[in-house]
């Protein structure tokens, strides 16, 4: 794409533009009220919630809720906080991520630059996997978890999470390696390169865009995880999604709004946080997932 | 192929040509068992007594004659439609809206972009919380209203049984409306300018641009957007669950939700089975002639 074309010839009018403007502020508002409010209301004493105006900032700035939600609060049976659940989720996420991506590109390697009969089909395998809902794998995961004696624990959802994470990690790679050109693999051959010499010394140098996609990507959807989670680990084993909903739904007790709302946005805050920092592969994430190309 | 006689020279090569199916074989292995076995564990279960643990008494289609007749499953079927048309009507509305409002030039688009898209990388958890709290008539919105004197304003669909669905539809629509944004506005930023300004000197106004040129050229983006909103719709389960966790008593429930409660609450493992087989079905009725026809494209 050229930068000169990315522009729209459409030309609209004076009147037309204010309008536009205010219609995407207006959007630009909703999308962020949520988010905004539960901030405010976090560092709110309860009974500002309870008896008060949402959008109204604290009268009484307190980081209460947020100290209760991270070390003290009730999680299930134990008065923990998120604490141990938010490194969980760290436990689980990054050996999976990484596995997950490693695999990909080894993957997409051999998918593009290595052709053999059932490529394509062994490709459109790997694709549909992505797009499976998980209910149909949960009973025997189940088991295969029980048997392997890793049921209930991170090491059974990194497994997990490994496993479902391929085929959207071998897409990404094949996607981009597709467009690598094929002559300097050829040419390195030639000169005697083996085929792993060849992804370390060529491949992999120039692959750091979709590493970074893979990465975020992999590590959004795994983070953000909740299925899995509630399905295979138990107590304290559990991500910060499976925490943080036991903490929001808990029947029991005074509920205290602010210390959920802490919870939520420490439970938001890794993903937001890359999304912030790289959000520019977070959206070619998105793209490749969907119209690939 | 090689002949048996070249013993040492060509160990190297033969492992050369056998390194890159080596390398790719475990994972063919892992989606053989993890994705295609476990699927065909799963569709042998659903035609099978089991109930707390897996059982192989075969019992032919009575799980899924049964399942049409449980009152729960039919109000999850009924949801997920009214749930996905509205889910991915509202999304393509206001994503191809706010692409096209996007695309006129507008100073800070940097700044709105992100702003749209950033709930997609929530988890829908968080959604969930933040939504239940701003629904809920006593705490929320409701609530702020009438301390701001409008004082008849009413606004308790989430503890309505009848509109609880919807509730489910406006923060789902919130979370993802932004990613539709950014697949029509990628669409829209491919489409050649010459095409539009040749038009514009033959006198063509914006909106004949619209309708006639830009949207039929949009078309691909349409099909992904419907192709990604449905798959997502049919899987949905940590929204509800977070959101109105499938209640006011089982008015929200979808078959996500259903399969999860049957089979592991309620251990009606064969009938939760054979829910798991019709979400499969659906979404495959749906992804595998999209994936079929981008994979003859590519070739």
């Amino acid at each position: 794409m050229a930068a000169a074309s990315t522009e729209t010839a459409i030309r609209s009018s004076r009147f037309a533009r204010v309008l536009i403007y205010l219609v995407l502020l207006l959007f630009a508002l909703f999308y962020l009220l949520p988010l905004g409010i539960m901030v405010v209301n976090s560092l709110k004493p309860l009974s500002e919630i309870t008896g008060g105006n949402m959008v109204a900032l604290p009268r009484d700035w307190t980081i209460a809720p947020w100290l209760s939600a991270w070390s003290t609060a009730q999680i299930g049976v134990e008065p923990t906080g998120l604490r141990p659940y938010f490194i969980n989720s760290i436990v689980m996420a990054v050996p999976a991520v990484m596995l997950s991506t490693i695999v990909g590109a080894l993957n997409g390697y051999v998918l593009t630059k290595w052709h053999f009969r059932g490529a394509t089909i062994i490709f459109g395998l790997l694709l549909f996997s992505c797009f499976i809902p998980f209910q149909i794998v949960l009973i025997p995961m189940a088991r295969i978890l029980g048997i392997l004696d890793i049921a209930g624990t991170t090491s059974g959802l990194i497994l997990v999470h490994f496993v479902y994470g391929i085929g959207f990690t071998t897409l990404y790679f094949r996607n981009y390696y597709a467009a690598f050109p094929t002559e300097l693999v050829r040419a390195a051959q030639i000169d005697g390169a083996g085929f792993f010499q060849i992804f370390w010394r060529i491949m992999l140098p120039s692959s750091g865009p979709i590493i970074a996609v893979s990465f975020i990507w992999q590590f959004t959807n795994i983070w953000n995880d909740f299925l899995f989670g509630a399905s295979f680990a138990s107590g304290g084993s559990a991500p910060m999604t499976v925490a943080l909903n036991n903490l929001v739904n808990s029947s029991t007790g005074v509920r205290e709004y602010n210390v959920h709302f802490a919870g939520a946005i420490m439970a938001a805050a890794p993903t937001l946080l890359v999304y912030i920092v790289a959000g520019r592969y977070f959206v070619r994430g998105l793209m490749a997932g969907s119209v690939k190309g | 192929m090689a002949t048996t006689t070249d013993t040492g020279v060509d160990f190297r090569t033969r492992l050369q040509t056998w390194l890159p199916k080596l390398v790719l074989s475990p994972s063919l292995a892992i989606m053989l068992v993890f994705v295609y076995g476990f699927i065909a564990f799963t569709v042998y279960l659903s035609f099978t007594d089991s109930r707390m643990l897996p059982s192989y008494e075969w019992v032919g289609w009575q799980n899924y004659d049964r399942l049409f007749r449980i009152r729960e499953w039919n109000i999850a079927l009924t949801n997920l439609a009214v749930f996905a048309t509205l889910y991915i009507a509202i999304c393509t509305v206001i994503g191809l809206m706010l692409a096209i409002l996007l695309d006129q030039k507008i100073r800070g688009e940097g700044m709105l972009r992100p702003i749209f898209l950033y709930p997609m990388a929530l988890s829908f958890i968080v959604t969930g919380t933040a939504w239940k709290w701003m629904l809920d008539p006593a705490i929320g919105l409701e609530n702020t209203m009438h301390l701001w004197g409008w004082e008849s304003f009413a606004f308790g669909w989430i503890k309505d049984r009848e509109m609880a669905i919807y509730t489910i539809v406006i923060a789902a629509v919130w979370q993802s409306s932004g990613f539709v944004m950014a697949m029509f506005l990628a669409g829209l930023r491919g489409i050649d300018n010459e095409i539009l300004k040749a038009a514009q000197m033959d006198g063509a106004s914006n909106f004949q641009l619209y309708r006639r040129i830009i949207l039929p050229q949009l078309r691909p983006a349409f099909l992904s957007a419907f192709v990604i909103l449905s798959h997502l719709a049919i899987k949905s389960y940590d929204l509800v669950i977070a959101l109105t966790g499938g209640g006011p008593g089982n008015a929200t429930a979808l078959p996500a939700t259903f399969m999860y409660s049957y089979t592991f609450t309620r251990n009606q493992m064969g009938i939760g089975a054979a829910s798991a087989v019709i979400m499969l079905m659906t979404i495959a009725a749906i992804m595998v002639p999209y994936l079929y026809a981008e994979l003859r494209e590519k070739k």
